[in-house]
């Protein structure tokens, strides 16, 4: 096991781009240039004719029992960059590893072993569980699948997973329909940790939750996180619920990932316009109206046909000639600090 | 001066299902000033949108019956009006903003054609003079190109864009008052905040009074002049924007802002929750209806049900013990993180099939 860990330190040949190295921690999670495209078709013969460059050459890493959060507006592929991690999508190109083994290049029984370790849950509490099973079917489910045990087994470990999610466990023979969104997200949950997976990917898990009860949900997820020793990929897009929960965060805009930085950091000072920009259009719940607000012109162009040089230049208040023609690379800025911007804020 | 533009009296409005009538709205009241902009804040379930809906006296389309209460605009009450008087009125002098711009337009119809439908509708004026009318429309919600934009349908239109044709529509009328239902959920923070701000600009320009529903804290402490907070059907806390923010009276209001988190202060630290869940309109507990997960519920507020009473100037609460609440002299139960047990929540109040299905039907 420790090779491979050493394995998934070792840098890529290409060294334009950086991704922070600055903690002396073995990631658990590695992104190397991931790039995912799904081809645009067209005419009677489907023919190819471009394609949607949802995630665009995005290195990132996630080190053991961290949160790390995902930002980035609808459509900047954050979403897929998770499918991809786990492999419920393959890539275009690009390598991830887990524990130092590539995920994209795994056979699939391999696969189906790493799924006891990594796991999601996700945005829609209605969507994502079967009507026509009880609950405690859903919650056994990945149990029936992965692990050899007698119905009696599977029921004991369903009551513990209810108990451990703060379900009332009684329940367990009713419908999704019979509980609330908040109880079917720890239904949710609950199926996500029944094989005790070390990486969780939440995928806008609390976003569709009303705030009383997101804050529920919330305290679970890191209560978990404590008890469980955990790993999350926490993708939201309420910056507030990002900055709570996570440990470092990067914001994507338009498949790329264009900042990384440790939560405080980035909070207190964003080095990336678009970082900025996404900070200060937050409304927030407190009486000082008059914030120094900047607004973007436009909306997110698309990921078919993304501008040139740097994708933001568009929107960008402090665009400059070079922006527009020259792509600019992910630049180490210190403290694990990465940016991808030719003029970064100061 | 500003003077009274809208007032709801005491508004109920019920749907009915299989389990009997459920009342979305249980006894509102509301007024709007000129010009002013009131939000009306909530989770999902608390009547926000069947409130704004039954003032459009929309909501008798989604099987709403209103059960009782005025609406008095500008000295008419509207709930007596027919629909066909109420034709005039929508569009003309109250207009409505929707959540999904996508929805709100007609696909098959330019974006032009139905902006100048709503000027034709209500003023005699000329097909051509009501086209030039839609195209300065568009130009004063920030469309670039109006006159081209004007020609396109509203799939060749981003989100954002067609928002701004929802308002542009809106607006062309120079309606007195607004009503707006979440009109920036469905889009990003960077375009919401474009238009919020276009709205506010607007607003100035044309005098208009804006009702605001939405969920989101940041967006009322943004945009509100006054707040009421809902919770099941009424209204449980009413001020000014300060009033709500500063030092927010009931229990329920503070356990909302205390659960966001924030933007300072530490990461990491347990949330504070309101254990349990919103209720079933259908299936109301006794007494207070906050009652359940309230931290400070006495017996007093499991049986007698607290009106919304005034307090001081401008401020109404509805809770018994507001003052004690407010002052920090009562204590309540901690919550912990076990909010789910069946003891704080019995299985037959949580919401069920009874809200989703009141849900649906409102929107």
């Amino acid at each position: 096991m420790s090779t491979h860990i050493a394995r998934g330190r070792i840098p890529v040949t290409a060294v334009e781009t950086h991704y922070p190295t600055g903690a002396d921690v073995p990631y658990l999670v590695e992104a190397r240039h991931v790039k995912k495209y799904f081809p645009i078709q067209k005419g009677l013969l489907n023919r190819v004719v471009g394609h949607v460059r949802a995630v665009d050459d995005v290195s990132f890493g996630i080190r053991p029992g961290e949160t790390f959060g995902l930002v980035g507006e609808s459509g900047c592929g954050k979403s897929t960059l998770a499918r991809v991690i786990l492999r419920l999508q393959g890539a275009s190109g690009g390598e991830v590893f887990y524990e130092g083994r590539d995920v994209l290049k795994m056979s699939g029984s391999e696969v189906r072993r790493l799924r006891r370790e990594m796991q999601i849950i996700f945005q829609d509490p209605f969507g994502s569980l079967n009507p026509r099973f009880l609950v405690r079917d859903i919650i056994a489910e990945p149990l029936r699948v992965h692990e050899r045990m007698s119905a009696k087994e599977r029921d004991e470990r369903v009551v513990e997973l209810m108990r451990l999610v703060g379900l009332d466990a009684s329940r367990r023979n009713r419908y999704p329909h019979e509980f609330s969104g908040g109880q079917r997200q720890r239904v949710g949950i609950a199926r996500a940790i029944a094989l005790s997976p070390k990486f969780v990917v939440a995928d806008e898990a609390v976003s569709a939750l009303d705030v009383s009860v997101q804050s529920q949900v919330l305290n679970l997820l890191m209560k978990l996180q404590r008890d469980l020793g955990l790993t999350y990929l926490f993708i939201a897009h309420g910056l507030n619920v990002v900055r709570h929960i996570s440990n470092r965060v990067g914001v994507m805009y338009l498949g790329k990932m264009v900042e990384v930085a440790e939560t405080d950091e980035l909070f207190r000072q964003p080095l990336h316009p678009y970082t900025a920009a996404l900070l200060s259009a937050i409304p927030r719940p407190e009486l000082n109206r008059k914030r120094e607000r900047i607004v973007l012109a436009g909306d997110v162009p698309s990921p078919a046909n993304p501008p040139s040089g740097c994708r933001f230049h568009t929107r960008c208040p402090f665009a400059q000639a070079r922006c527009r023609e020259e792509e600019p690379g992910l630049r180490e800025m210190g403290s694990g600090r990465v940016v991808a911007c030719h003029t970064p804020l100061q | 001066m500003a003077r009274t533009l809208l007032e709801i009296k005491d508004l109920s409005t019920g749907f009915i299902t299989e389990g009997g009538i459920v009342k979305a709205v249980d006894g509102v009241s509301l007024t709007v000033e000129t010009g002013q902009t009131v939000c009306v804040v909530g989770e999902s379930g608390s009547g926000k949108s069947v409130t704004s809906l039954t003032v459009m006296r929309l909501s008798e389309y989604d099987g709403g019956q209103i059960l009782g209460g005025e609406v008095w605009f500008q000295g008419e009450n509207l709930l007596t009006k027919s629909q066909k008087e109420m034709r005039r009125i929508r569009g003309k002098r109250i207009s409505m903003i929707f959540q999904e711009p996508m929805n709100a337009l007609n696909p098959v119809f330019t974006v032009g054609d139905q902006i100048a439908e709503v000027v034709r509708m209500h003023e005699r004026v000329t097909r051509d003079a009501a086209w030039a009318r839609a195209v300065e429309m568009l130009r004063l919600v920030g469309i670039p190109e109006p006159v081209l934009r004007a020609r396109q349908y509203p799939h060749e239109l981003s989100g954002g864009m067609c928002q701004r044709v929802v308002i542009a529509m809106a607006l062309v009328c120079h309606p007195e008052l607004v009503i707006a239902d979440e009109p920036t959920t469905a889009l990003d923070v960077t375009v919401q905040a474009q238009i919020l701000d276009l709205l506010r600009d607007l607003q100035q320009k044309f005098g208009t009074a804006i009702m605001l529903i939405t969920h989101d804290m940041g967006v009322a402490a943004e945009m509100a002049d006054r707040i009421a907070v809902m919770y099941a059907g009424i209204i449980v806390e009413e001020g000014t924007v300060e009033q709500i923010f500063e030092r927010p009276h009931h229990p329920y209001t503070i356990g909302l802002l205390k659960s966001i988190p924030g933007f300072e202060g530490e990461r990491g630290t347990e949330l504070y929750t309101i254990r349990g869940n919103i209720p079933n309109l259908a299936r109301l507990p006794s007494g207070c209806r906050f009652h359940p997960r309230c931290p400070f519920a006495t017996d007093r507020c499991r049986q007698e049900s607290p009106p919304l009473r005034k307090l001081d100037e401008g401020r109404k609460v509805a809770c018994w013990y507001a003052e004690d609440v407010a002052a920090g002299r009562v204590t309540g139960a901690v919550t912990g993180m076990d909010v789910e047990s069946t003891e704080a929540v019995p299985a037959e109040l949580s919401p069920g099939d009874g809200q989703t299905a009141v849900r649906g039907a409102a929107k």
